[in-house]
């Protein structure tokens, strides 16, 4: 997800000064754009050797570290905002990671490729996965691991008594609040303990 | 290719030690590489680990094969610049290189060290290093870096000197050693000292030198530098030509080399009896065993390294089993705690401890792109 535009919606809902961890933080953009344009300060962790290098490269904060082993480094409430984004649906334990991401955060921001995207939809009627901009793995090859829906992380978090401060959908760096499950290929929620 | 030339700096003053001792009339050697800029700002500290020493990189005029320790990674043009950076290499107290050690002659007394050098530690090493900035006229260093017993150094600087560093460079390091590891040390020291050619550390008026301690010694350190996977890939079970060529494919003997593993440790630990000084490799090992900066807050790193105002970057190796990525993410966890900057790298390398010491490209890069980044933060303070 490095269109820039989804970048400016999701940093839009970190407030300024916040003290961030970024959760498969990738090539360290979002901590960077966090760090320069909303004076924030924090860390990101990632796995992939690439992108670690490229964090240090822009002299972002990160820590490689294998997310699936659980965030038993980070004390409780210890960010304002932790983000997960683009990252739990590589997760073998996402459920754990969502509760994790409320516990080390006050805030946490999750987003994800929301599979029941109207063209995603379409596909499987038509009996065959999407392979879309948005998703673009055939399904023998794809990291996407966990395959959920906007509709379906209100469920798991409610499961896991987690309160939802804020969600919407995002389709081509737009908010979509009307139908967000059919409109938006990414879902993004806003959570809390 | 960067010549070095070593150097030697004298100290007057008594140095305190941590065991409420002191030693004065000793000397550092140290060599430097690169240029100390206008405003003293890009001096970067290299310390060395158990058997290593100032020279970090380049070669001695006319010695081609005498490459530094570190002289893959320092250099010109290298991850750590020396066009850019002022990069120094000391020798430790009590070492075997050049600065004053248990070979050495006590000044009040005229007669050698030998067992009765003062007990030096990670800390007493860290104020002596001060003590050669001082004198060389650097009042904060860009970076302190180390692998190994050079990593708890450079943790150390950021506790003792917090305020004349801005970033420590920490690779496969630990916060302080698990009783495995002392266990590993014991081992070697006592191959050492039960060497009857050891004379309780009085070994040179006798004219001799524990060999076979040192060599024993340096073999288990050897087994736990690598890796199974590394070993097993380098020499398998492959056997000496000699027991190839017998009757039935044995061949049992007491004294000779039979599979190449053993050939290769015998190689490191002739090689290493040659040139190490049994006393430095007490003293040293004793070092490394001590050093626990947690210990004074019941245990406690966080509360430890709250001091700390340094920038950090740590690195560890997936296949180190003698400092372990474990260990390295204590740190890193404690850091975390303190709200301090820090990034951290683990290695997926297939060497062991010795990783720190080879050629990966990973761990190179992380490391240049860490020491660019430091380089251009000197640009724009400039």
């Amino acid at each position: 997800m490095t269109d820039v535009n989804t970048l400016h919606a999701i940093a839009s809902l970190v407030p300024q000064g916040s003290r961030v961890l970024d959760l498969g933080c990738g090539d360290g953009a979002m901590l960077d754009y966090l760090q320069r344009e909303r004076g924030c300060s924090g860390y990101g962790v990632e796995l992939d050797d690439a992108n670690v290098l490229a964090c240090v490269k822009r002299g972002a904060n990160v820590l490689q570290l294998n997310l699936d082993q659980g965030l038993t480094v980070f004390e409780d409430a210890s960010f304002d905002v932790v983000l997960q984004i683009d990252t739990l649906q590589h997760l073998r334990n996402a459920e754990t990671m969502l509760i994790e991401t409320a516990r080390v955060g006050r805030v946490g921001i999750v987003a994800f490729p929301n599979f029941a995207h109207w063209p995603n939809r379409l596909s499987v009627l038509q009996g065959r996965m999407p392979v879309t901009k948005r998703l673009p793995y055939q399904w023998y090859d794809t990291p996407n691991i966990r395959v959920g829906t906007h509709a379906d992380l209100a469920v798991l978090a409610q499961r896991n008594g987690l309160r939802v401060l804020d969600s919407f959908g995002l389709q081509d760096g737009q908010t979509v609040r009307f139908l967000p499950n059919l409109r938006a290929g990414t879902s993004v929620y806003k959570l809390a303990r | 290719m960067l010549i070095a030339t070593p150097q030697t700096m004298r100290f007057h003053a008594p140095l305190l030690l941590q065991s409420g001792a002191s030693i004065h009339g000793y000397s550092l050697s140290y060599e430097t590489y690169g240029t100390l800029n206008a405003d003293k700002s890009n001096a970067v500290l290299v310390c060395h680990a158990l058997n290593a020493s100032h020279h970090v990189a380049g070669v001695y005029e006319g010695q081609d094969k005498s490459e530094g320790w570190w002289d893959n990674m320092i250099g010109p043009g290298k991850s750590v610049d020396t066009d850019k950076f002022f990069v120094i290499g000391v020798n430790n107290l009590g070492s075997c290189f050049g600065s004053t050690g248990p070979m050495h002659t006590h000044p009040d007394t005229g007669k050698v060290y030998g067992a009765d050098f003062p007990v030096v530690t990670v800390e007493d090493w860290v104020n002596a290093q001060a003590k050669l900035l001082d004198t060389l006229g650097i009042e904060t260093l860009a970076a302190v870096l180390g692998g190994s017993l050079g990593g708890m150094q450079a943790l150390s600087w950021t506790l003792q000197y917090p305020e004349r560093m801005r970033h420590a460079v920490v690779v496969a390091s630990a916060p302080n050693l698990t009783a495995e590891n002392i266990a590993f040390n014991e081992v070697a020291r006592r191959a050492i000292v039960t060497d009857p050619d050891f004379h309780g550390g009085h070994f040179y008026e006798h004219g001799v030198i524990p060999k076979r301690g040192l060599r024993i010694a340096r073999m288990i350190g050897h087994i736990t530098y690598l890796s199974d996977d590394v070993m097993n890939e380098k020499f398998g079970r492959e056997l000496k030509d000699a027991v190839l060529a017998s009757a039935n494919g044995y061949k049992y003997s007491t004294q000779d080399v039979e599979f190449q593993i053993e050939s290769y440790l015998r190689y490191q630990g002739d090689k290493f009896a040659e040139y190490f000084d049994a006393n430095t490799y007490l003293l040293i090992t004793r070092a490394l065993d001590y050093f626990d900066p947690a210990k004074a807050f019941g245990g406690d790193l966080s509360q430890a390294l709250a001091r700390t105002r340094a920038k950090f970057l740590l690195v560890s190796f997936t296949t180190d089993w003698r400092f372990s990525p474990k260990r390295s993410r204590e740190v890193v966890k404690a850091l975390l705690d303190n709200k301090r900057e820090v990034s951290y790298a683990e290695i997926d390398a297939p060497h062991g401890h010795d990783a720190f010491l080879l050629d990966d490209a990973r761990y190179m890069s992380v490391m240049r792109s860490y020491f660019d980044s430091i380089s251009t933060g000197l640009e724009v303070a400039a």
